[in-house]
């Protein structure tokens, strides 16, 4: 994948250099939310690191606050207390405009129902994030055209999202999620709606995209086989992480 | 360029929800040229008169007569520079729907005092030399299909029996403005047809038209011949040809109301569809407008999509309202007939199409807009269209 001009090269990323510096590190993180006059904690402290290149699956049962987690995570929401520090930035102490720069420049999503634009083509909808860094339409044309043939996708650029399989509008997603290059991909359920043959093919993909492009990954997943392609699991249960922070997940290396 | 392309695929993703909502302003926008248009038609009269004459009629009421003996003491005034004078004829020509102006008139003078009514050298001294000749303008002519030499019949109304007239000259207005459906002809021949049958009534005038050098002058001449007249038998009043139209403005100012009235209900109406159709945009929109905000999209570019698909659905609709008001004012002018001498859609009024136009568009996505912008990413991330 071509680099993003935006950004420094990965030798010069903010936060160090060092090899055991976590990219992403969590502290005394908070958040509740409110319905009227009542107060519903969902994350209690939570202290988590995650190392560059990592590969990690958020997983607890429903209401954990897993997917709180996340969106924390990937700056689109705010905590209540603590620091988010990604890249030696705190997040949680970004303005909104300041935040959605942010993003624009660190962050790759894939949805669990792809949320891709329907009127736009699968080549338009991966060449959508570009808009935000300034490149020429040609060099647009060019990330796009190559992160669609990394997904496999090159014989069906012209095709609306409506015109795709399931599996293959989340094939378009992740190349939307890894055009501009991002420090770190989220992923919200990114099998939660498809079947099992072609969440395996996904899962496939995106665990070969890790491998090949060294990307950090943060998934949340109520899929156990989903899970056992990350290389570490993070249990939440009501808030709280249950499991050492350090756990692997089983079956990986 | 891609923004456009997106907000153009957004604009019609719904297409007969699109297609029915620019059909409404289509209606709308044209509607309201055509009803602007029946009210510049009103003041028609008005914007076409001339700053450089006054008219001068009975200080008790227009239907009162003046002594034409009036016109040399008006001509001896001091900033004068010609008089006439005009009698409404009021005839029917073959049935009362065929309404149009007719004035007796002293040619000569009166034809001074209006150069926009242009004829040629030829036609002009034709109907000088024919007391039973007529002038008639242009889109009369032509509605009737009349040429020179025809024979005009008028049953008099005012002035009893059938009077016939030869057509000398067909005028042409100067101005886009200028009335072309008035008949003119020769006021001694009323006069000397009054003094044959009852003698009376043969030297009377109906209005007096003054032409001033000065127009600043105006108010200071009307109180100079007022002020000749006072204490006599016929007093006069004086007022500038504007102030004189405007009168007749007046006493239909309740319908003009209602009628600008019912032009502005029908702006707010289309508003309030077209503020629906962008609400319900919005709201079933609202995961992708989330989408784009995670994406990094600042909040202001979401604001601008729909701002942008509004105004290109209003722009459309306004557009081909505009070019709609076109026809539909030729249709209605040719439908009124006589009754509107000048009736045109205005360079104002096609200002005020496209201001609509542009501010149904901007009106209709406030609210959602403003709703959209304050909405977060994850709680716009679960909405389900």
């Amino acid at each position: 994948m071509p680099a993003d001009p935006r950004r420094d090269p990965p030798a010069a990323a903010p936060g160090g250099g060092a090899a055991d510096t976590p990219l992403i590190r969590i502290r005394g993180l908070s958040k509740a939310y409110r319905r009227g006059e009542q107060v519903i904690p969902v994350l209690q402290g939570i202290d988590l690191d995650v190392r560059r290149a990592e590969f990690i699956a958020l997983m607890g049962p429903s209401g954990s606050g897993k997917s709180t987690l996340l969106n924390l995570v990937a700056g689109i929401d705010k905590p209540d207390a603590g620091r988010i520090e990604i890249g030696g930035v705190d997040i949680a102490r970004l303005g909104e405009s300041e935040l959605a720069d942010w993003r624009a420049a660190h962050v790759g999503f894939v949805f669990q129902f792809y949320n891709l634009m329907p009127v736009l083509t699968a080549f338009e909808n991966v060449e959508l994030p570009l808009l935000l860094t300034g490149l020429s339409r040609r060099q647009r044309r060019a990330h796009a055209g190559a992160a669609l043939e990394m997904v496999g996708l090159a014989d069906r650029v012209d095709h609306y999202p409506n015109e795709l399989s399931g599996g293959q509008q989340q094939r378009v997603a992740i190349a939307r999620a890894l055009v501009t290059d991002p420090t770190l991909v989220v992923a919200d359920e990114p099998t939660g709606d498809l079947d099992r043959t072609t969440g395996e093919e996904v899962l496939g993909l995106m665990d070969e995209l890790h491998r090949e492009l060294g990307k950090t990954i943060v998934m949340v997943t109520h899929d156990p086989k989903a899970a056992a392609r990350a290389q570490r699991l993070v249990h939440l249960e009501k808030g709280v992480l249950v499991d050492e922070p350090e756990a692997a997940a089983p079956g990986r290396r | 360029m891609f923004v456009l392309r997106l907000l153009l695929k957004n604009a019609f993703r719904h297409r007969l929800r699109t297609a029915l909502t620019v059909l409404g302003l289509v209606v709308a926008v044209c509607a309201y040229g055509l009803l602007r248009t029946v009210i510049d038609a009103w003041y028609a009269g008005a914007e076409a008169s001339s700053s450089t004459r006054l008219v001068t009629r009975s200080a008790i009421s227009l239907t009162f007569p003046l002594p034409l003996s009036y016109a040399e003491r008006i001509r001896g005034l001091d900033g004068v520079s010609g008089v006439s004078w005009a009698n409404w004829f009021g005839g029917i020509y073959v049935t009362e729907r065929n309404f149009f102006a007719q004035f007796a008139v002293d040619p000569a003078s009166y034809l001074a005092l209006y150069p926009e009514y242009r004829l040629s050298d030829a036609e002009r001294q034709a109907f000088f030399r024919d007391q039973q000749g007529a002038v008639v303008g242009r889109k009369l002519a032509e509605k009737f299909g009349w040429k020179i030499g025809d024979q005009i019949p008028l049953r008099g109304t005012i002035y009893p029996g059938t009077w016939t007239f030869t057509l000398r000259g067909i005028y042409e207005g100067a101005e886009a403005g200028t009335d072309e459906q008035q008949m003119l002809f020769h006021w001694k021949r009323l006069s000397e047809a009054l003094r044959q049958r009852t003698g009376a009534g043969s030297d009377r005038v109906g209005v007096f038209v003054i032409g001033i050098s000065d127009p600043d002058a105006a108010a200071a001449i009307s109180q100079r011949v007022d002020t000749q007249f006072r204490n006599s038998l016929a007093e006069t009043l004086t007022e500038t040809e504007k102030a004189f139209q405007l009168g007749f403005v007046a006493m239909s100012e309740a319908i003009l109301l209602a009628i600008r009235a019912v032009s502005g209900i029908v702006i707010v109406i289309i508003m309030a569809v077209m503020a629906n159709t962008m609400t319900m945009t919005a709201r079933e929109r609202l995961a992708e407008y989330a989408t784009l905000k995670a994406l990094g999209f600042p909040g202001g570019f979401v604001v601008r999509l729909l701002f942008g698909e509004s105004l290109l659905i209003a722009g459309l609709g306004g557009a081909l309202g505009i070019a709609a008001s076109f026809p539909a004012v030729r249709l209605v002018g040719q439908l009124t007939g006589t009754l509107f001498p000048v009736f045109r859609l205005s360079p104002t009024t096609l200002a005020l199409q496209v201001a609509a136009s542009v501010t149904i568009g901007l009106v209709a996505a406030a609210w959602p807009a403003w709703r959209t912008s304050r909405i977060g990413i994850v709680n716009g991330l679960r909405h389900v269209g």
